[in-house]
This record gives C-alpha cells, structure tokens and sequence, in this order.
C-alpha cells in the first residue's frame, strides 16, 4: 500500500488504518461518530494527502481544459477555484476536480486519488499540442483539510494574513504557517466552512503538529475517511464511484450548475445536449427511509414490482439521527415525495425522496 | 480487548452466556471494535425456532453491516429491544448488552463452542 508523508503520525495517533484504494489511511481514531459532530460542531483535522494534483502549464492552457471540462473557466482569474466534472464523449464521467488557477498559463488540477492516472493519461490523451506541459505532480504535494466552524480561528493562530478575506473556492499561494510555505484555499469536502492546505510533501508532518497544536484548546481533533465520508454524504457531496462513474453522467447526479451546456465545444458535450434536450431516463435524488433498516451502496430501488434504481450511498445521517440514502431512480420516481421500496438485506423497506441537501450549514 | 472467562464463544465472535436452559446471546468486544460506531440493530422475533448458524439477528455500524448467527439450536424466548433504540449500548458494554436468549433443545451443542482462551487464540490469528 502506498502512503501518505503522514502514515507514521496516523499509527502513532492510534488510527485504524485501512487499504483505502490503494492508500494506507486511518478510517478512524477514536470514533467515526465523535469525529463527524467535532467536524460539524468545533474542527476536524484531515490527511488528504493521496488527492492527485495534476499541474497544465503553457500557452492555450485555458483553452485545453475548457475543451477538458464541461464547467466554464473562461471568467477564472489567479487565485481562484472552480470545480467542474470531466466527461467521457458518451457524457459518462471521467471524474469530479477543482481547478486551481495558479498564473495566466498555469492550473492545477486536484483530482481523486483513484483516478489520478486515469486522468492523466485522458489528459494527455486528448492533448494534441506541444506547447502545453501536462506533469503529475501528486507526489510533491501533502495535503491537509481542516473542517468546521472553529477552522479560521485556529488557523488564524499560525498565519498573519487575515482569513476572512479568503473567500469561499479562492486561495493565496506561498503563505507562511508557522514557518511553513501553503497554499491556502478555503475549500473541503463536509458541507462545513474550512481549509485546505497543500504543502510540500517533506514539510507536512511539522504542518500536521502545528495545527493540532494551535486547535489544542479548540475541540481540534484528527479525523478519518469514516468521517469523511459521512460528512460529505450528509452535505450531499458526490463521491467518485458511488454517485459518478463512467456510466452515470453528471446531468443525471443533478450537477447541472457545472455543465455549460452554452459554453463552447467540449469533451461530452454532444451526449450531454442530448441528454437534456430529450430529458433524463433517471435522476438521483435523496430519500428518507419510512420503515427501520439501513440503506447502503448498491441497494436495489423497486416501485410498481420493477427495479427502478439503485442506492449509490446510504447510512445513517449522524447529524440528523435520521437513515437516509441518495440513490439514482427513474425520472418518474424522483419527485419530492414519491415513495420506491429499498432492497435491504431480503427485506423490501419503504422510502421516500427528500430534498437535498440532508444537511445544511446555518 | 476484553475476553470474559466464564462465556462461550462462537467463531462468527457471538459469546453465550448459560443460565440454566437459556442461552445469553451477543457480540464479542473483538466484533463491536471491528464494527465500529453501532447504529442499527435487527433483532429476531421472539418464539422463532432456530438452528446452529441460523441467522438471528444483523448489527450495522456506520460503515459495516454484520449478521449475528446463532451458536446454539432452540426457540427465542426473548428479545433485549432497549438495543432497537440504544444500539450504542453494544459498543459500550458488548458483554452486558445481550440480543436474544434462546431456550436450549440441546446443550451439547455447547461443546463446540470456544473457551475464554481458546477465543482469545482465535482472535490473535485473526488479527
């Protein structure tokens, strides 16, 4: 298994590691349940460092991954992130990524660990220039999310820059914490405000430990996948695999806000115009369950004695208390309300669609 | 992690307790820390007649779902339904938090089933 410059720091803070596609990261610490309200009601410190980073660089940058991407970067301007899907020709997805405009010709592109080399070669693949360099530099990077409502307090203690002016999806390259270089952005994947540090891989160990210092007095503490993951899903934030795939297009995972579809030719864009015009076979949408049981990935979704769906993540909401699930149905069953049956274990539950996001912050 | 002396244990990490004719039925400490957080608990119907390895019951975690199968073969006198609301229970106490208790149609079912040492063995290789 392949690990993070953080895995020693891990084992020592009793996390339970895990084969995380490949990654050896804690699952947990202490608890994923303790962890996720931290998250929501102080701060949460995570390893995020198995993220892809992939740098573009040169003239026609902007061009090239405008034809890459099916989100708009012509308005982009240094300093600022936008998140986009990448599709496939047929309008499957490739992947979800936040473009980092660093300078006039240069990106980086953050990408899902998974998929980093899949990406890569798709990017070069599809690049038919010489004036654009296209470089993985994943393994220069550690990275470091801090989440919740305490994040720029505790930050704020390491940086003599003033936070609140790193707004939402920007971030200032080259800043010092505690004596260490960051590029700072105030970005994370739980529906909470926060930060994501990138560093150079050798310095985030010493990172790691000024952070937990500085957030000592907080309610800082270290947080796993487990949390991650149910953060995310709670704030209803897509997940690689699960609510996108080569098979799911990002118009059917109901991202519409990053498909411009007005914007000129990209890769997807045909399928995706089509897809629209003719209007979606199937949606995902958020459900609640009616009757007690546990939703989980992969379910079956039936209504009328027919399959109707699946469940692409599911699970108790911890902030909620409530077991909900998203899960991609056929248009007809996914207005608000409709009622479908989840497959559970041999058992048929009922469920019932919900708006999403389950969780939103005040 | 904690192995009490005077249970039984099943290899799907189920421990019995025995009073008399009945069978105390959980999980282990070993199974509720490789679970996790304990968030949903199925319970078996009370006068349900079940078999050796019959499923009797499933535990989720956050991230994990678990069937809990029977050590012993009998009917299901009774349920603990404080589980149904409390499933946490099971992570602070596994050993106080039973699930089911089934009257015994044969003891010597017991036999088979591990010591605390034999168990704790079992868990090491396990790991």
């Amino acid at each position: 298994m392949k690990k993070t410059p953080l895995y020693d720091t891990h084992v020592a803070l009793g996390g339970k590691i895990i084969d995380f596609g490949g990654w050896a990261l804690p699952v947990q610490y202490s608890s994923i349940l303790n962890e996720h309200h931290a998250v929501r009601n102080a701060a949460g410190l995570f390893d995020v460092s198995h993220m892809g980073e992939i740098l573009i660089e040169g003239s026609g940058a902007q061009e090239f991954i405008q034809q890459m991407i099916t989100n708009d970067i012509s308005k982009m301007s240094p300093g600022r992130i936008v998140y986009s899907p990448m599709c496939y020709r047929n309008g499957g997805t490739v992947d979800d990524l936040l473009v980092y405009q660093l300078d006039t010709n240069r990106y980086l592109l953050v990408v899902n660990a998974s998929n980093t080399q899949k990406d890569y070669e798709w990017l070069r693949d599809n690049c038919n220039t010489k004036d654009l360099a296209i470089k993985d530099v994943s393994a220069d990077y550690g990275l470091i999310a801090i989440q919740g409502p305490a994040s720029q307090k505790i930050l704020q203690k390491l940086i003599s820059i003033p936070l609140e002016e790193i707004r939402f999806f920007r971030f200032v390259d080259n800043v010092e914490v505690a004596g260490v270089k960051a590029l700072i952005s105030r970005t994370g994947y739980t529906g909470e405000d926060g930060f994501e540090l990138y560093v150079s891989s050798d310095q985030t160990v010493k990172l790691w430990e000024e952070i937990m210092e500085a957030g000592a007095n907080e309610g800082l503490v270290p947080a796993g996948l487990g949390a991650r993951d149910t953060l995310r899903f709670e704030a209803a934030l897509p997940l690689y695999g699960q609510e996108l795939s080569p098979n799911i297009s990002p118009l059917e995972a109901g991202l519409d806000r990053f498909v411009k579809l007005n914007k000129q030719d990209f890769i997807g864009k045909d399928a995706l115009v089509e897809q629209s015009e003719e209007g979606l076979k199937r949606k995902l949408e958020g459900f609640e369950m009616i009757d007690r049981g546990m939703p989980r990935t992969g379910y079956k979704v039936q209504a009328d004695g027919k399959d109707i769906g699946f469940v692409t993540s599911g699970g108790l909401a911890p902030t909620l208390k409530k077991n909900v699930g998203l899960a991609l149905v056929r248009i007809q069953y996914s207005n608000l309300q409709d009622e479908f049956f989840i497959q559970v274990r041999g058992k048929s539950l009922k469920a019932r669609v919900i708006s999403t996001p389950f969780y939103l912050k005040q | 992690m904690k192995v009490l002396e005077d249970l039984k244990y099943a290899k799907g990490h189920e421990w019995v307790r025995v009073e008399g004719n009945k069978a105390y039925i959980g999980i282990t400490d070993f199974a509720q820390d490789e679970l996790g957080d304990i968030v949903y608990i199925e319970l078996p119907e009370v006068g349900a007649h079940v078999e050796v390895d019959d499923i009797i019951g499933s535990i989720e975690s956050v991230k994990a779902a678990a069937d809990v199968y029977s050590p012993v073969s009998g009917e299901i006198v009774e349920v603990n339904e404080e589980l149904e609301t409390s499933p946490e229970l099971v992570n602070e106490d596994p050993y106080d938090a039973w699930i089911a208790v089934v009257e015994m149609t044969d003891s010597g079912e017991l036999d088979n089933l591990m010591d605390a040492e034999e168990y704790e063995k079992f868990c090491e290789e396990e790991a």
